[in-house]
């Protein structure tokens, strides 16, 4: 039984057929990548995980309970995570307000009337703030208003944001997509980091095989709303259904 | 200093200084000289300045913080002017049940106008506040004469009977007071020439806008303040931190409510009537006028823009023909003429105009407001001052 259950989920916009009775089980612990062709359903089902998207018929559980209905901020406070394609982030705000956000989600909840304390004094949410900085290597960096960081740095800032809140399950959605293959690499170094240093569960979502192989333990390959095969990196590299449904797609 | 950081005590601590200094602070031009006409410190325009710096703060706590612009602010500064006179009529003349009854009223009014609106963003939020707005002047000039008076408004006669207090005389009109002292008893100072007023209902309403301005600052340095700033910034991202913005808002816009409808207590407190007028669109537009030339999302830029609009409307709006004809009397008979026909637009009825100007000028130019531009002084100033001195300690070296 894995951390994340879908089973028999269906999603149709008109007459497409985004997802057809996809089953995909994430174990816990693991790096986990959804790949597939332009089209196949990858972010439909991702937008089903993180509470955008409700499914026209099948389940979703996390950690044994369903999360459909749920509003993301719901689903995100039961330890789901998501770092999106383009960086989302507070660019008004200072590098470590962007990270004492999601101290107070997690401590606070959805909702709460904090209107009278003030933010100089809540010193263990500083030092969650600061320890998760100097884990991404930005501690200095902490003064400086968010939308004037690099791309690299924003990725990096986006990623504290999420992993401060200690989630049970990070989602990825094509986290080096646009980047230069400098960043790329950086971004591979990073989430590898991460994934040695907590016990987290990720799920990526990737168009690039370089990364997909440098990190999954298992990959599962979607097509056509369905899922094809699920197996090890070393296994699907040279199966022949990954092949076809990526024939003239990528080299694999 | 009260919770607060070093820099906001001292901030607190400098409006405060102002406020009580007020009197003689904008009286800088001895009585019966020509300048005179640019006093501001005589109580009812000072009373102006701290109660519409009271609504700016509040405007500011949602427009500033969260980004939402709410075109009908006038409403809540309205319901809370016939609130606070309600209670007058109906309990006491004094001001304290009646502004208390001012802000709670406004909240609930707020709470609702808010709940609605706040289902949508951008313009179609600005305009659903507006429509609001618009309803309850017209509901308040028509429909709901009853209880708002119409056209005429409401003032305190001697038919009407508050409960704790003794019967007005035939044709008396019923002021409000502070425990028995009226808001227009003064205290006049003659020095030398200067001429200053100390009024009480002034420094009753600057009392309540210290304490409105130090909510502020807190709000502005607390958590929810940090979030108010994160709902502007990213509510996707928000939304995927696990919080919810909805509320949030929310709660911004009933506070920013409440504060109107403490300004609109005290105006009524201050001056005991009310007319629908104060509800009138214009004046939802007068609100975010001032806290955009201020400086929205600053502490002090929506006092600063209150004080500066209010001044305008009530000193550049009073200089006439005569007194132009006055000023440029030195010049040769056609010049003269000239010049006055150059400036007239631009002065008395004609206020507006002047504005028009400063506040396009501020929002090309200044787009952080008044504020911005203290900033860009300031710092020009300290860059010289360094400049001048690295020469002095270089120059011994040569």
């Amino acid at each position: 039984m894995g951390i994340l259950e879908i089973k028999g989920v269906n999603k149709r916009f008109g007459g497409l057929k985004a997802l057809d009775d996809v089953n995909l089980s994430i174990a816990e612990n693991t790096t986990h990548a959804i790949i597939g062709p332009n089209g196949a359903g990858k972010s439909t089902l991702l937008n089903v995980l993180v509470g955008k998207l409700i499914p026209d018929s099948g389940s979703v559980t996390f950690d044994g309970q369903s999360i459909l209905g749920r509003q993301p901020h719901e689903i995100n406070q039961m330890g789901i995570s998501r770092v999106f394609q383009t960086p989302e982030i507070f660019g008004d705000l200072s590098v470590f307000e962007n990270v004492m956000i999601p101290c107070f989600a997690k401590r606070d909840g959805a909702f709460r009337m904090h209107a009278y304390e003030s933010i100089f004094a809540e010193k263990a949410i500083q030092q969650q703030a600061e320890e998760i900085l100097a884990d991404v290597n930005m501690l200095e960096k902490r003064h400086m208003i968010a939308s004037s960081l690099s791309r690299g740095d924003k990725r990096r800032l986006e990623m504290a944001m999420c992993l401060v809140q200690n989630p049970r399950l990070l989602l990825l959605d094509e986290p080096t997509a646009g980047m230069a293959r400098a960043d790329t690499q950086n971004t591979i170094a990073l989430l590898k980091e991460i994934r040695e240093k907590r016990s987290i569960t990720m799920a990526i979502i990737e168009h690039d095989m370089n990364v997909v192989f440098s990190l999954a333990e298992r990959i599962t390959v979607l097509a056509q709303g369905t899922p094809l095969v699920e197996d090890t990196p070393d296994n699907i590299k040279g199966h022949p259904k990954v092949r076809e449904a990526y024939l003239g797609e990528a080299q694999v | 200093m009260f919770g607060l950081e070093s820099k906001d005590g001292k901030l607190l601590l400098l409006v405060a200084a102002l406020a009580l200094l007020a009197p003689v602070i904008l009286n800088p031009f001895p009585e019966g000289s020509a300048m005179s006409q640019f006093n501001a410190g005589y109580p009812d325009l000072m009373q102006r300045f701290v109660i519409f710096g009271i609504l700016a703060i509040g405007f500011n706590i949602l427009f500033g913080l969260t980004g939402y612009l709410s075109f009908g602010h006038a409403a809540f500064l309205g319901v809370g002017s016939y609130a606070a006179i309600w209670s007058m009529k109906l309990v006491t003349m004094n001001i304290i049940p009646s502004i208390i009854f001012a802000v709670i009223v406004a909240g609930v009014f707020s709470l609702v106008v808010g709940y609605i609106s706040l289902r949508r963003s951008g313009i179609y939020f600005s305009i659903l506040t507006l429509a609001f707005a618009q309803m309850s002047y017209s509901l308040a000039y028509s429909v709901l004469t009853p209880i708002t008076g119409g056209e005429t408004g409401l003032q305190i006669k001697s038919t009407d009977t508050p409960l704790l207090d003794k019967a007005l005389e035939a044709g008396e009109i019923g002021r409000a007071n502070l425990f028995g002292y009226g808001m227009g008893s003064s205290y006049q100072l003659e020095l030398a020439g200067w001429q200053f007023t100390f009024n009480l209902g002034y420094y009753v309403a600057a009392v309540v806008m210290l304490i409105s301005f130090y909510f502020a600052i807190r709000i502005f340095r607390s958590p929810f303040g940090m979030m108010l700033r994160a709902v502007k910034s990213n509510q996707q991202r928000m939304n995927y931190a696990g919080l919810s913005p909805k509320p949030y808002t929310l709660a911004a816009f009933v506070i920013s409510g409440m504060y109107a409808g403490l300004a609109g207590g005290l105006l009524v407190a201050m001056d005991t009537q009310v007319g629908p007028e104060r509800m009138f669109w214009t004046a939802s537009g007068e609100i975010v006028i001032m806290v955009i030339l201020g400086g929205a999302g600053t502490l002090l830029g929506p006092v600063l823009g209150a004080g500066f609009i209010k001044y305008f409307e009530n000193i550049i709006s009073k200089i006439n023909e005569s007194i132009l004809q006055g000023w440029f009397a030195f010049l040769p008979d056609g010049l003269q003429d000239f010049m006055v026909a150059v400036v007239y637009p631009f002065i008395g009825k004609g206020w507006h105009l002047t504005l028009g100007i400063m506040f396009m000028l501020v929002v090309i130019f200044l787009p952080g407001g008044l504020i911005q531009g203290g900033q860009k002084i300031g710092s020009w100033l300290r860059r010289k001052k360094n400049v001048v001195a690295k020469d002095s300690t270089t120059k011994p070296a040569e």
